[in-house]
């Protein structure tokens, strides 16, 4: 590991402040992604602003119905708690299908959002990577593509997002809060937090520098039946080859796209009366396979059609 | 830095380089090597500890990051003369081989068990709103971020099961 210094941040305003004056500054909560990245010197921080204890791990009843979980929940957090398990299942069970027990009880809120991506050659450092270093190249093109995404790659970067959290809180509609060193803070919709790769894969969010996520806020639960699944390689404590999240009448991806990926035409179709399998089709009509990885596409097609069936007949 | 953490019971003072992990700094400077260092990335559970009774890993954790923490690892959990019941149930139901991933196994269901206790729910908890069964496929599980070489798996659950019965 690369050497650093470290403060801890005695509250938000003090974090962005840091943040923004400290060159080579990143904000550490759980640590459980960024400390692994910087034993293999992927992540390089100068300066860590550990913000685990800073009180924004509430999870408080939002007055429209809704409910605002603080960044600094952890995931354990989240999934145990009432409100979500009742009225979010889909939360729930996105949270306890990702990670070990002993990560999801450190891993934060806010830092299951901005988690990396686990190509193979994001990790390998004898490797080019775009994300890991602009311009070097990508060998995942034409290298052990099977992980590989499917909707929204580019010629720089074919990584998908790990998260599984993200893709439930997608399908929730969910919205991210802000702070920024301005003190400025803002609220928009966390669809529009992570970027899709085009050729800047290393900018991996619509974040400004040096701004913290404070919170993700679920609106009102939506009417209908609610679903998490999720294909992997093992039956437990592996990332998602494809995950599918429904929530009423909404659909989201996960292993699918470098972001979690929302299935607006999926949504459309089923509007209009198609089945679950033609929507699924609408959604996957510009799916491209990198070589390995064309499983996929059948895969989320079949996944997706079955959870939107079984959600159906869901709370 | 200087970081205060309580380790099973035992409130110590050390002067730590930032970059030095729960794990090391539990290894390298107190000496408690009880916690084992296997993958060093938060994959296989080796280095599971309990930190304010909740188990993490703690190589994917720094030592400065817990100032004012109690931390209990295997060597608080029991003594030689007086095993804690899930030291006791691994020995009765032979679960494990090397013993290797053993110190972690056992900080891990510790955690695990007060986590099924409070009804936490898994990814194997049929509906998420209800309360979870203790049953073997629950601690499969919930016990899936602690790998074990030997594949003592079928006596790990066997034993956990054992020492829940004893401390219900």
């Amino acid at each position: 590991m690369r050497p650093f210094t470290y403060e801890r941040a005695s509250d938000p305003q003090a974090a962005v402040k840091a943040a923004a004056e400290t060159p080579g500054a990143k904000f550490i909560a759980g640590g459980t992604n960024l400390l692994d990245l910087m034993k293999l010197e992927i992540e390089r921080p100068a300066h860590l602003i550990d913000v685990g204890r800073l009180p924004l791990a509430g999870i408080e009843d939002a007055p429209d119905g809704g409910l605002r979980i603080g960044a600094m929940a952890s995931n354990s957090k989240v999934a145990a708690d009432r409100r979500v398990r009742e009225r979010y299942p889909v939360l729930a069970q996105a949270i306890v299908s990702g990670a070990s027990g002993q990560l999801r009880n450190k891993a934060s809120t806010g830092g299951n959002l901005l988690q990396r991506t686990r190509c193979p050659y994001f990790y390998d450092t004898t490797k080019p990577c775009n994300k890991r270093e602009p311009g070097a190249g990508c060998a995942a093109l034409e290298g052990l593509n099977r992980e590989a995404a499917i909707l929204g790659t580019s010629f720089a970067c074919i990584a998908v997002h790990p998260s599984d959290m993200a893709v439930a809180m997608v399908a929730l509609d969910a919205e991210v809060e802000t702070l920024a060193p301005s003190g400025q803070a803002r609220r928009f919709p966390l669809m529009e937090l992570h970027r899709l790769p085009g050729e800047t894969p290393h900018i991996e969010t619509h974040l400004t520098p040096g701004e913290l996520i404070t919170a993700v806020v679920l609106p009102p639960p939506p009417e209908g039946g609610q679903l998490y699944r999720k294909a992997r390689d093992r039956a437990s404590y592996a990332t998602a080859l494809s995950s599918v999240a429904v929530a009423g009448g909404r659909i989201a991806l996960g292993g699918v796209a470098h972001k979690p990926w929302r299935a607006v035409n999926a949504e459309a179709a089923l509007a209009q009366g198609a089945s679950p399998q033609e929507a699924m089709q609408a959604e996957l009509a510009d799916a491209v396979s990198a070589g390995e990885n064309e499983f996929k596409i059948t895969l989320t097609a079949r996944l997706g059609a079955a959870t939107i069936e079984q959600a159906g007949g869901r709370r | 830095m200087k970081t205060t953490i309580t380790v099973n019971g035992e409130a110590r003072t050390l002067d730590l380089d930032p970059r030095t992990t729960l794990l090391d700094a539990l290894r390298e400077h107190l000496r408690l090597t009880g916690t084992k260092k296997g993958c060093d990335h938060g994959q296989c559970g080796a280095c599971t500890v309990l930190v304010n009774g909740v188990r993490i890993n703690s190589c994917l954790s720094l030592a400065v990051m817990h100032d004012g923490d109690e931390v209990t690892t295997v060597e608080g959990l029991g003594t030689p003369e007086r095993l804690h019941p899930l030291q006791q149930a691994f020995l009765t139901e032979d679960a494990f081989q090397c013993g290797y991933c053993t110190p972690g196994q056992l900080c891990s269901a510790v955690g695990m068990l007060s986590e099924l206790e409070a009804g936490l729910p898994s990814h194997v908890t049929p509906d998420v709103a209800a309360r979870p069964e203790p049953s073997d496929e629950e601690i499969r599980e919930r016990m899936s971020g602690n790998i074990c070489r030997c594949s003592a798996y079928p006596q790990i659950v066997a034993a956990i099961r054992r020492a829940r019965e004893v401390m219900a």
